[in-house]
């Protein structure tokens, strides 16, 4: 109905976070001459996967018509009954796929950060770097 | 069926990406972001329908595969069309700077050379 919403509401707050992340790192010089990946680099890939999973979610919602392009712009929006199931929807399912993006993202830099120091602690044979 | 197709769509961005350093250039990591995330969200979508149609989530209907493949295909359509709308925005090998620079360049040569005649 309008679960979409949810992750589209956590895309911006991050990419907004992102921006003042980059402007800090900027200032700060971390970016260039640090190991780890910068954490705007990090949070640039869940702006990508909730920006982008989001909007293909409201493309199928438009499918389905339960996007209008006029006000209220949510055809359950209209109607006090299908308003507190839609509020119910956002609640449990668009709740569950920001949750579910964000913690798979989570999983993921943990993942990216333990190969990292697994090859910097690695002897440099192993590295290839001879 | 919308979430197999998206699926397959992540799966095959993410081979093409990984496995080409051409395709990181031209920013197919956009196709990977878009993909994944639209099939983790249709998952949660998908736990959700099973929870309230059970066995019969298995089940469905012709005309309702049919349409959640047009619906399917139609999404990979969007995510593309959107990726290139972006590279040509973006422009990572300057191609089109490249062509707008040597059709401005023919456009002078040319009035120029009227002007002469």
């Amino acid at each position: 109905m309008a679960c979409f919403i949810v992750p589209v509401s956590e895309a911006v707050v991050t990419t907004i976070a992102e921006r003042i992340v980059k402007k800090h790192e900027d200032k700060t010089v971390i970016a260039e001459h640090s190991e780890k990946i910068p954490f705007s680099q990090k949070l640039k890939v869940l702006n990508g996967m909730l920006w982008g999973g989001s909007g293909l979610l409201a493309f199928e919602h438009l499918w389905h018509g339960e996007i209008t392009p006029w006000f209220p712009f949510l055809t359950n929006a209209s109607n006090p009954a299908d308003l507190s199931e839609m509020l119910y929807e956002m609640a449990t399912a668009g709740t569950a796929m920001a949750l579910l993006v964000t913690a798979v993202w989570g999983i993921m830099m943990l993942f990216i950060e333990k190969i990292r120091k697994k090859e910097k602690s690695a002897p440099i044979a192993d590295r290839g770097e001879v | 069926m919308t979430l197999l197709i998206t699926i397959f769509s992540a799966v095959i961005s993410t081979l093409i990406w990984y496995n080409s350093s051409k395709a990181r250039k031209i920013k197919v990591g956009i196709l990977c972001y878009s993909f994944w995330g639209a099939s983790l969200m249709w998952i949660v979508d998908a736990v959700f329908e099973y929870a309230e149609l059970k066995a019969d989530f298995f089940t469905p209907s012709f005309q309702s595969m049919l349409n959640d493949t047009y619906l399917g295909l139609s999404v990979v359509a969007l995510a593309l069309i959107v990726w290139v709308i972006v590279i040509l925005i973006k422009d990572p090998d300057n191609i089109l700077k490249e062509k707008y620079q040597k059709l401005q360049k023919d456009y002078s040569v040319k009035t120029t050379s009227r002007l002469e005649r």
